[in-house]
């Protein structure tokens, strides 16, 4: 722990080479490092949907309807065929990518931002709001996440700020509690007390010296949080109550392709395997950093 | 023991009534109007109004929420707007499908991701090691309601082996626990590895290895016992994924359970339906993590200890 008091000290300099010593070791680990590239690929695939996929008339488009052209087998035109008006399905894979990425981020960013809050006040203010916090957090984490989403989902009308309610809410609890446990190790550190010895506000406490060292497990938790996220959008949209169709949505477009799996496997196919690759990718990445973050779990 | 039981089983009732709080107020603000969709769509005002009087839709917020939770305490869930009987009844008569699904589902979960746990940590480093650990990932990463799907296009459409709808026959079973099962097998897989690679560190393990035991015995009788106590706490925290996992599966195999009783109930916006089945549910979701939790505190003679 004596790296950590020389944080104070030398906050700057020891933050970049620590940020560095995580890489280094992330690098060393062809899963992290192929999950990373799959992500990256995903992320540019989603920004130049367009580019790639273009829908203007001309080309086979996500949008556009063409009954002539209805369940095409994958073939040379429509790499992974059409669906039942005929859209291309790679141009909605494509754009789908846009979609849920977006979903992630902002359920990420919200559970996440939510959740350090709550974490953080529980853990270090302790007592009354610790009690209450937590146990509101229990309640939370006794209903199964599917079904506390599809209550908060029904509950709404459906569309991207349902999903991100339903979904960021039942991942809250992963972040509370995670920032909650490493708040109260951080807190009977050293350099705290000696933060509290110099005058130091609470708040400015919080905000200098207990966060930023609570950062990694968050960081941590925030990669596989974002699998979690797009897994979940894809289910809700999948059961009729995320985002709506016509929006090419990889969950909404399963739930389509669902009514004509006997005949035309192409339409759930692609859409599933682009989820999957995703989440897979995130995963990949989540471990390799939670190993470079910490060596010592690695075994 | 008793002690322990009975003090967990009173730290629930808060939490229950937390889960009561949330479910009602989330139906309290919900967007559309039970009484208008109790009466239809084409009934005058006046005969909503006495709905909603009747209904008790127009009192505060605290005397409806009373209401529902002295309701809920008589096991009284109000009536289904859809069939118009007793959403408990309608529930109940369900929830032995769902609760078999899902107890199938642990097993194949449990069946198959502890013993490659073991394997994979008693071989760490080898390929089956890192095979595992590959597979394990992707087990995690694979959508359960796209596995469904995939699984019925190979073994429904394209080999015609297996039925892919309904839950009656041991072969209808195969398709759905197996698709919820294998996620929560490659997490109870990657729990059942790490925890066994920290207990075969331990000094006692060097110890008996040390006085000569064979392998075997090392593994099943020293390590098992204490790498498994972990595991009980995952398969427990699984069995909330598997829940949720039955509700999407139900709806892909066409099964008559809970789950695609209340994904028609969201379509039908019938709200009593929703509240009811998020609420059992949750409460079996409790229960079964306090067995959990008094089977962990029964093995772990640590835990159990304390309690004497």
């Amino acid at each position: 722990m004596g790296d950590v008091t020389v944080n104070v000290n030398n906050e700057s300099k020891k933050k970049r080479s620590q940020l560095h010593d995580v890489w280094r070791r992330f690098r060393k680990s062809p899963i992290a490092m192929t999950g990373l590239c799959v992500v990256v690929f995903m992320v540019l695939v989603a920004l130049f949907a367009d580019v790639i996929a273009p829908s203007d008339g001309r080309n086979p488009g996500y949008d556009i309807h063409n009954l002539g052209n209805r369940f095409q087998a994958p073939n040379a035109e429509h790499i992974m065929g059409t669906d039942e008006f005929g859209r291309d399905i790679f141009a909605r894979v494509v754009h789908g990518s846009r979609v849920s990425l977006l979903v992630g981020f902002i359920v990420v960013t919200f559970s996440m931002t939510l959740g350090v809050i709550v974490g953080a006040i529980a853990g270090f203010f302790g007592k009354v709001a610790e009690n209450i916090l937590m146990r509101f957090i229990d309640v939370l984490l006794s209903i199964p996440p599917i079904l506390l989403a599809i209550s908060i989902a029904a509950a709404m009308r459906p569309g991207m700020m349902s999903i991100v309610l339903a979904v960021g809410i039942g991942a809250l609890p992963l972040y509370a509690r995670v920032m909650r446990a490493s708040v109260l190790t951080v807190k009977e550190q050293e350099f705290i007390e000696a933060a509290y010895s110099i005058g130091a506000s609470k708040f400015r406490i919080i905000r200098k010296h207990v966060l930023p060292n609570c950062i990694a497990p968050i960081i941590v938790q925030a990669t596989m949080g974002l699998a979690y996220a797009i897994l979940w959008a894809a289910a809700l949209s999948f059961l009729g109550i995320g985002i709506q169709p016509p929006t090419p949505e990889w969950g909404a477009m399963l739930s389509e392709g669902r009514m004509y799996i006997r005949d035309h496997w192409h339409m759930v196919m692609f859409p599933g395997m682009a989820i999957a690759i995703m989440i897979f990718a995130l995963n990949m990445m989540g471990d390799g950093l939670r190993d470079a973050f910490d060596p010592r779990l690695k075994k | 023991m008793h002690k322990y039981i009975l003090r967990r089983l009173l730290m629930m009732v808060p939490v229950l009534i937390g889960v009561t709080f949330v479910i009602f107020t989330l139906t309290y603000i919900t967007e559309g109007d039970p009484a208008r969709m109790l009466a239809g769509i084409q009934a005058p005002e006046e005969q909503v109004e006495q709905l909603r009087e009747q209904l008790g839709l127009n009192d505060p917020f605290a005397v409806q929420y009373f209401r529902y939770i002295t309701n809920v305490a008589r096991l009284d869930f109000g009536t289904s707007f859809a069939t118009g009987r007793p959403v408990f009844d309608e529930i109940i008569s369900r929830f032995p499908t769902t609760m078999h699904l899902t107890a199938m589902s642990i097993i194949i979960a449990v069946l198959i991701g502890v013993p490659l746990g073991i394997l994979s940590a008693t071989k760490q480093y080898s390929v089956f090691d890192g095979a595992a650990t590959f597979v394990g990932l992707m087990g995690i990463s694979i959508p359960n309601f796209w596995l469904s799907l995939m699984l019925i296009l190979l073994f429904g459409v394209q080999l015609g082996w297996l039925p892919t709808s309904g839950f009656d026959t041991p072969s209808q079973w195969i398709l759905p626990s197996f698709s919820i099962g294998i996620s929560s097998a490659a997490i109870i897989m990657r729990m059942t590895r790490s925890s066994m690679l920290e207990v075969l560190r331990q000094d006692y393990i060097r110890t008996a290895k040390a006085k000569g035991q064979k392998g075997s015995v090392i593994i099943f009788r020293h390590a098992l016992k204490n790498a498994l106590i972990p595991v009980i706490t995952i398969v427990g925290l699984e069995i909330g994924v598997l829940l949720g996992g039955a509700i999407l599966t139900e709806n892909i195999f066409s099964i008559a359970g809970i789950g695609r009783f209340m994904v028609d109930a969201i379509a039908r916006r019938d709200y009593p339906v929703i509240q009811g089945g998020v609420l059992l549910l949750a409460l079996t979701f409790s229960l079964v993590n306090l067995i959990v939790d008094v089977i962990y505190a029964y093995v772990d003679p640590r835990i159990r200890s304390q309690y004497k």
